[in-house]
């Protein structure tokens, strides 16, 4: 809740033990960071925007665990969550992102030149390619804690950012209030529209607030480049398109981001970075990059082999269903994208998910043949 | 024990005796405590910024809050510093319900309702037929004895309830208490609950501890309360921690039962089978007073005063908080044009047999009192025995091809 959170130093009137949540049937990464020891440290403590640790820690309280996916079970409120329960955050940070370390560096390179290849995925395959980001704005506190006012300010600055883009960029916003239900329809069709959160891991950690107020959707005239505003980030950054050439929308996400960016910074409101955590998001599973590179790809026979599991661990890739984050397979279409998101670029990251893919496409038409992929099998990336 | 909150409740008792004094009385603006930063902020931020869109929204929050009352509580807070946006989150994030008008507000402590007067006043006005805290006083009377005619038709009445909430004195509510608070209450509750004896006597079930077996049978009772999904209740930050220092008492007899910390602190039910609302009323008030003796024992008390009578999270359900009804079958009645006005007269509400998100299903209806506050428990279920004996004989002389009348409207207590 914005504007300081006093509530806060009320609870201090009771010991550690009494306050302390009961996490013993917890599989979330703050269950298993989270000491009485760290939470008697971190409780009297706030950000200067009010942000506390059990505002920190509420959406893991609130869910244990989730069937597919470990969770990460906290979120920032703002920039400065990062450094005031790093006694938390670091712990959880190097679990979800191989032993990243407190004094780790982390690379930036948004130079969609540095990739190579990336423009011949086989399209009878590869049915799309998509890549996103988040971004937040400085100055602005996170979903979880923004205000109204806030949150308003930074669609209103997210507009004229992106009003201003022109050539392939050109194109319109759709605040999520004011939408008729033929712009609803059409962006539900072409797959953009995103709704009023359900999953208890964001409403949970007070991301659903005020819906629709301040929220919408942004996209070129071609429907290439998208942004939505104010959903789980105060921005995400969508490039995608339909077949293999991952190369060329790699190059729309490079440069339509630096435009906008450089816009933003224009008026004072660059993006929330710094050379340790890379991209500051509300996720620490999103923070460096907050790239998410990925494909649609049939792969109805190497998903059943036995080793499909370990191959992607190796190519560094993690697969969904088609529906996105909590959902499975359908048909033998898998949604396989990159796994890392600290302590790599995002140059680096696309050219995993490029070259993996390539050779699970490659995987794939061998076993049709019936032939063995066991000379295929890649080393640890 | 008391003694660990004496200090707490030496400072909340300004704030109770600030309830006593009315409405109007100035809130807390705590700044001892906020950073500089968020000092700073506020005025960056004034309060038309923040003011909620409400255009599509039918509550009575909605309806009662202006950018100007808006403005004039945003900064302030209550002992337990408690914010305004924090009351009325749940309406801004639900802007109506399909079958009935929300309230859209919650109280974080027992001191929201002096705060942020000036809203809750004119809640409370909309919500309770012109009902005003500032000069109107809620009488409390749970003499079971004076009810008469208590004893319904079991041809068509199947069962008879009476539910309430009770808060603990002291502690915030469960939009607002903290882990700590909410084990309190539990611990209090459970404590007074252990005294409880003869045909009162019974066990208490943690939703975290309880096992297959326990759970299977309270499902089977119907006693069972799920972790809130309506978004009128997440949306007040009351599944927080779930299911942390929840649960479920009931006496050995499954006809007194309690729930701990799920909308409120307590809410009471007294409950069977049958027709016999007298003796399930006598039941809930002989409960009520015994489990109230035994928790002063030990130094606590309920949430009342003379303006509001006792205090629940939602404005809604000050007063008695009681809500007494029946499973009652009426399938010529409930067919007739003429049954919502009858029981609209008759100051009774319907409601299908799941409880007040759902529809009716065949012929048997929930038919409960509307009314909360300004009139007291004997007076509510009075009328709510007095309603329901009218609708069994309308559904009498109807199976008869006899006439049937509207009755006249029950008076309110407008000046």
């Amino acid at each position: 809740m914005p504007f300081g959170n006093t509530h806060n130093n009320f609870k201090l009137n009771y010991k550690v033990e009494e306050e302390f949540p009961d996490l013993s049937k917890h599989n979330n990464h703050m269950a298993k960071v989270l000491t009485k020891d760290i939470y008697g440290k971190l409780r009297d403590k706030q950000t200067p925007s009010g942000y506390t640790l059990d505002d920190v820690i509420q959406t893991g309280v609130d869910n244990p665990g989730h069937p597919f996916i470990m969770t990460v079970g906290c979120v920032a409120g703002d920039e400065e969550s990062y450094e005031v329960f790093k006694d938390l955050l670091d712990p959880v940070i190097s679990d979800r992102h191989g032993g990243y370390k407190p004094t780790d560096k982390h690379k930036t390179d948004l130079n969609h030149e540095n990739l190579k290849g990336g423009d011949d995925l086989d399209p009878n395959y590869v049915l799309s390619s998509r890549v996103r980001t988040g971004r937040s704005i400085k100055g602005f506190t996170l979903p979880p804690h923004n205000s109204r006012g806030e949150r308003r300010i930074i669609e209103r600055l997210s507009i004229e950012a992106l009003n201003s883009l022109d050539g392939e960029f050109k194109g319109k916003y759709y605040p999520l209030k004011t939408m008729t239900d033929a712009e609803q329809e059409q962006l539900i069709a072409d797959h953009f529209l995103f709704d009023k959160p359900v999953s208890p891991l964001l409403t949970c950690a007070g991301m659903a607030r005020d819906w629709p107020d301040g929220r919408g959707i942004w996209h070129n005239e071609n429907k290439t480049f998208l942004v939505w505003v104010n959903e789980e980030d105060h921005l995400r950054v969508i490039s995608m398109q339909k077949g293999g050439n991952m190369r060329e929308v790699f190059r729309r996400f490079c440069v339509g981001l630096q435009k906008i960016e450089a816009i933003f910074k224009k008026h004072d409101h660059g993006f929330m970075w710094n050379e340790h955590l890379g991209y500051i998001l509300t996720c620490p599973s999103n923070l460096g990059t907050g790239l998410r590179g990925g494909v649609h790809v049939k792969l109805a026979k190497l998903s059943t082999h036995a080793k499909f599991e370990e191959i992607l661990t190796r190519l560094r890739l993690q697969k969904r269903g088609t529906g996105g984050v909590d959902t499975a397979s359908v048909g033998g279409v898998f949604d396989i994208s990159n796994a890392d998101r600290l302590g790599s670029s995002e140059v680096e990251q696309v050219q995993l998910v490029v070259d993996g893919v390539k050779l699970m496409v490659e995987m794939e038409k061998k076993l049709e043949k019936g032939e063995s992929i066991d000379s295929m099998i890649p080393a640890q990336k | 024990m008391a003694s660990s909150f004496t200090r707490l409740i030496s400072k909340r008792n300004t704030a109770v005796l600030l309830a006593g004094l009315g409405a109007g009385t100035a809130g807390f603006l705590l700044s001892e405590n906020s950073s500089l930063a968020a000092e700073a902020k506020k005025k960056l931020y004034p309060p038309s910024s923040d003011y909620p869109d409400l255009r599509k929204h039918n509550n009575c929050m909605a309806s009662a809050l202006t950018p100007a009352i808006y403005a004039k509580l945003r900064d302030k807070v209550t002992p337990n510093n408690w914010t305004l946006d924090q009351c009325i989150q749940t309406g801004v994030d639900n802007p109506g319900h399909p079958f009935i008008k929300t309230v859209g507000c919650v109280a974080g402590d027992e001191e929201s309702y002096e705060v942020f007067a000036e809203l809750f006043d004119l809640i409370i006005k909309d919500r309770h037929n012109g009902y005003d805290p500032r000069v109107m006083k809620h009488p409390t009377d749970l003499d079971a004895s004076k009810i008469t005619h208590g004893m319904f038709d079991e041809n068509y009445v199947l069962s008879s309830r009476v539910r309430t909430g009770r808060s603990i004195r002291g502690l915030s509510l469960p939009p607002a208490c903290s882990r700590a608070e909410r084990r309190e209450v539990e611990r209090v509750v459970v404590t007074a609950l252990a005294g409880l004896k003869g045909d009162l006597a019974g066990h208490y079930y943690s939703l975290g501890d309880m096992t297959e077996k326990e759970q299977q049978q309270l499902i089977d009772d119907h006693f069972l309360f799920d972790k809130p999904v309506s978004p009128l209740l997440t949306c007040a930050f009351m599944a927080r921690d779930w299911p942390d220092a929840r649960g479920i008492w009931h006496n050995n007899d499954k006809t007194f039962l309690i729930w701990v910390n799920e909308e409120d602190h307590t809410r009471v039910i007294s409950m069977e089978k049958g027709g016999n609302m007298k003796r399930v009323f006598e039941r809930f008030c002989n409960g009520l007073k015994q489990v109230e003796h035994l928790i002063q024992e030990r130094g606590w008390e309920f949430m009342w005063n003379e303006r509001l009578g006792y205090v629940l999270t939602c404005p809604s359900n000050l007063g008695t908080g009681l809500r007494a009804g029946v499973h009652v079958r009426l399938p010529k009645l409930s067919k007739d044009p003429r049954f919502s006005k009858i029981l609209d007269n008759l100051r009774l509400q319907k409601r299908g047999t799941g409880g007040v998100d759902t529809a009716a299903t065949g012929d048997t209806f929930d038919i409960s009192n509307l009314d909360r506050l300004g009139k007291s428990e004997v007076e509510l279920v009075q009328l709510l025995v007095d309603g329901v004996n009218y609708l069994i004989e309308c559904e009498k002389r109807l199976e008869k091809g006899q006439e049937i009348k509207i009755p006249s409207p029950i008076v309110q207590f407008r000046k």
